[in-house]
């Protein structure tokens, strides 16, 4: 087979793939600040991504569309902050796994308060204008969504790059991932920088939603478990903490994963996502750009 | 002292006894089909699969999170293996009648289960247990997932029936059976645990350094653990394949792990007895004594708000939620039940003399 007819085949997955890659950094990013920070897992991330959906399903039905959009994103915000003060502030000098074991704990509760809340209905998904429409790419159709979402990634991640690079509070927050007693020793307020990172996670975790489930029909109470570990899995790929990483690692999950499909290996692509995590860890534990570690391996 | 001992023995020998007691006497009189029977069969069968979880995460402080990948394995295998010749044809409808043509007594069926679940976990204990702490616990649970997978990979359909079930497979409709096997499979890891492997496992989980030190060599005993939490997980996902009558890979998620993970966190991580009361504490109350919660009830012309159906699980995850917060070491803490301590406890409080009578497996 030549390249050319390769790539036209291929052309409906690279294009899902760089989408979909899209909508897993940005949810990576919240995995990887937050675990620069504290050192945990959030197992909840995805879940708060996934309530993000929902939310978005409800109030479509109550708001406008240039209401509800804001809305979800600011009551996702404040979720993310409220699971960290109640679930994750308390047990701060507890041991590492406590956190996590509270961390599973939470995406349990979530999952179970969606499922009350939709009372176990697959919920489906407002349409939004312009990013719904269809949309042909030579021999693909697709959506607009597709096209749109490496774009509005790359811009954020540009943004936030701007802001841990150049303000005050992105200083205090690569000050508090690269030493956390020191800084507090420093005067820094790491209660209020950890609560920055859940917003910034939260949030993008809240755009990254909007993207992701308008490519599907609807949404159900685990819609976020699986999002959530690819997105963790990017993260560990591109090297925990870093975040050009995380996206980097993003895309080349979303990619591959949709190319695999597009072999018909559907089965398996979950499970790739998972044997390239197993590899990382074993051949290179600081990921492709991650900081010399001490305590993985 | 000894004598002392020997009381003790006789006592929890007694106890133990009565339960066997006490299961016959509930088979003869529950209905086979009833929900208290349906619900203390998986109690039984769920205690094993705690309690092997405990012997990892709480006992060895290896925090893994692949016990429904094991559990699915012991399933499938039992499965594969005892489906009768004759039914074959049926249950591989779509591959042929599969290409395994014999099937073997389902205690042979057991046995194997759990051998699968633990050269599965030598095989992947060789690279995963030199990860620490949660990359382990995301690797394991990795490999939980890519073993769902595989089982539902339509080119291994002869052997696994791809993503369709298996089923016609022996089972079982007593109470005695699963409370029976997974009493002999507690007491062994609880004599594991007493010996002077068990004392190894406790102290690498205190502090890896200092076993080390100690001459306690870590990557054997770590994979001895490993591989003998996931032979009980096996035979626990047989039990689970025998209880449920039908096994499908896609029922073996991440939930699951997280479900039982958070079972033993409220008995207690390192407390065999704490996970065993907090394995019947979880699912009496979630399938059976709080179902209400899930039913819309009306007192006179008053509809009590919020139930319906989910509300169980909700108020559920917020009692999972105060433990983890605010009572972190659980219901046992990493103490055990057991008859000498309550007669500790009762010499000390004799003037108090409250009762104490709780389960004694």
């Amino acid at each position: 087979m030549d390249f050319a007819s390769f790539f036209s085949k291929n052309l409906p997955y690279l294009l899902a793939g760089i989408s979909v890659g899209g909508q897993y950094a940005l949810i990576a990013i919240g995995y990887t600040m937050v675990y620069g920070i504290l050192r945990l897992i959030n197992f909840a991330h995805g879940d708060i991504f996934m309530v993000a959906g929902l939310l978005m399903i409800y109030s479509t039905t109550v708001f406008p569309l240039w209401v509800s959009i804001p809305l979800t994103i600011v009551v996702t915000v404040i979720l993310g902050m409220m699971v960290e003060k109640v679930a994750y502030k308390p047990l701060r000098s507890a041991p590492r796994m406590s956190v996590m074991i509270s961390a599973i704990g939470v995406s349990y509760l979530l999952q179970n308060l969606a499922l009350y809340v939709t009372g176990g209905l697959a919920k489906p998904y407002p349409a939004i204008p312009g990013i719904s429409a269809t949309v042909t790419i030579g021999p693909a159709t697709t959506k607009w969504v597709t096209i749109i979402t490496p774009f509005l990634t790359l811009l954020l991640v540009v943004l936030l790059m701007q802001l841990i690079n150049h303000t005050k509070i992105g200083m205090a927050m690569r000050a508090v991932a690269n030493d956390f007693e020191t800084s507090r020793l420093m005067g820094i307020q790491v209660d209020a920088v950890i609560s920055m990172t859940f917003i910034i996670g939260s949030f993008l975790a809240a755009v990254g939603s909007l993207l992701y489930f308008s490519n599907y029909p609807s949404v159900v109470p685990t819609s976020g478990a699986m999002p959530g570990l690819k997105a963790f899995v990017a993260a560990v790929f591109g090297g925990i903490g870093s975040i050009p990483g995380a996206v980097i690692g993003a895309f080349i999950i979303g990619i591959s994963e949709n190319i695999i499909k597009g072999a018909g290996w559907t089965t398996f692509s979950d499970a790739f996502t998972f044997a390239l995590l197993i590899v990382v860890l074993l051949v290179k534990p600081t990921g492709l750009f991650g900081e010399g570690a001490k305590d993985k391996v | 002292m000894n004598k002392d001992k020997m009381i003790n023995g006789i006592i929890s020998a007694i106890l133990l006894a009565l339960l066997f007691g006490l299961v016959v006497l509930l088979d003869h009189t529950l209905p086979t089909t009833g929900i208290a029977m349906t619900v203390l069969q998986k109690c039984c069968i769920y205690s094993l699969v705690a309690v092997s979880m405990n012997l990892l995460n709480g006992f060895t402080g290896l925090f893994s999170l692949g016990q429904a990948g094991f559990m699915l394995l012991g399933a499938y295998t039992y499965g594969i293996l005892t489906i009768p010749v004759d039914a074959r044809p049926s249950v591989y409808q779509y591959f042929d009648g599969g290409i395994v043509q014999f099937s073997v007594p389902f205690w042979v069926g057991i046995l194997a289960a759990g051998c699968v679940a633990a050269l599965f976990a030598w095989l992947i204990g060789l690279p995963v247990l030199r990860l620490k702490s949660d990359y382990l616990a995301i690797a394991t649970l990795g490999f939980a997932e890519i073993l769902r997978a595989f089982c539902q990979w339509d080119k291994l359909g002869g052997l696994t029936n791809g993503s369709n079930m298996l089923r016609k497979y022996p089972s079982f409709n007593t109470l005695l059976f699963p409370f029976t096997v997974s009493v002999i499979c507690i007491a062994v890891i609880v004599l594991l645990i007493n010996s002077s492997y068990g004392r190894a496992f406790k102290a690498i989980r205190d502090d890896e350094v200092a076993a080390e030190a100690m001459g306690i060599n870590l990557a054997h005993h770590k994979r001895m653990s490993f591989c003998i939490s996931s032979f009980f997980a096996g035979i626990g996902g047989a039990l689970l394949a025998m209880f449920q009558t039908t096994v499908q890979a896609s029922a073996f998620k991440t939930n699951m792990t997280y479900e039982i993970l958070l079972v033993v966190v409220i008995g207690g991580l390192g407390s065999v007895t704490g996970s065993i009361i907090a394995t019947f504490l979880f699912y009496l109350c979630s399938e059976w004594w709080l179902r209400f919660l899930d039913s819309e009830i009306m007192i006179g012309a008053f509809k009590v708000p919020l139930l319906r159906p989910g509300f169980r699980k909700v108020v559920f995850s917020i009692v999972i939620m105060v433990i983890v917060l605010f009572a972190r070491k659980g219901i046992m803490g990493d103490r055990e039940f057991s008859v000498a301590a309550v007669r500790r406890w009762f010499g000390k409080h004799r003037s108090s003399g409250s009762e104490g009578k709780e389960e004694k497996a």
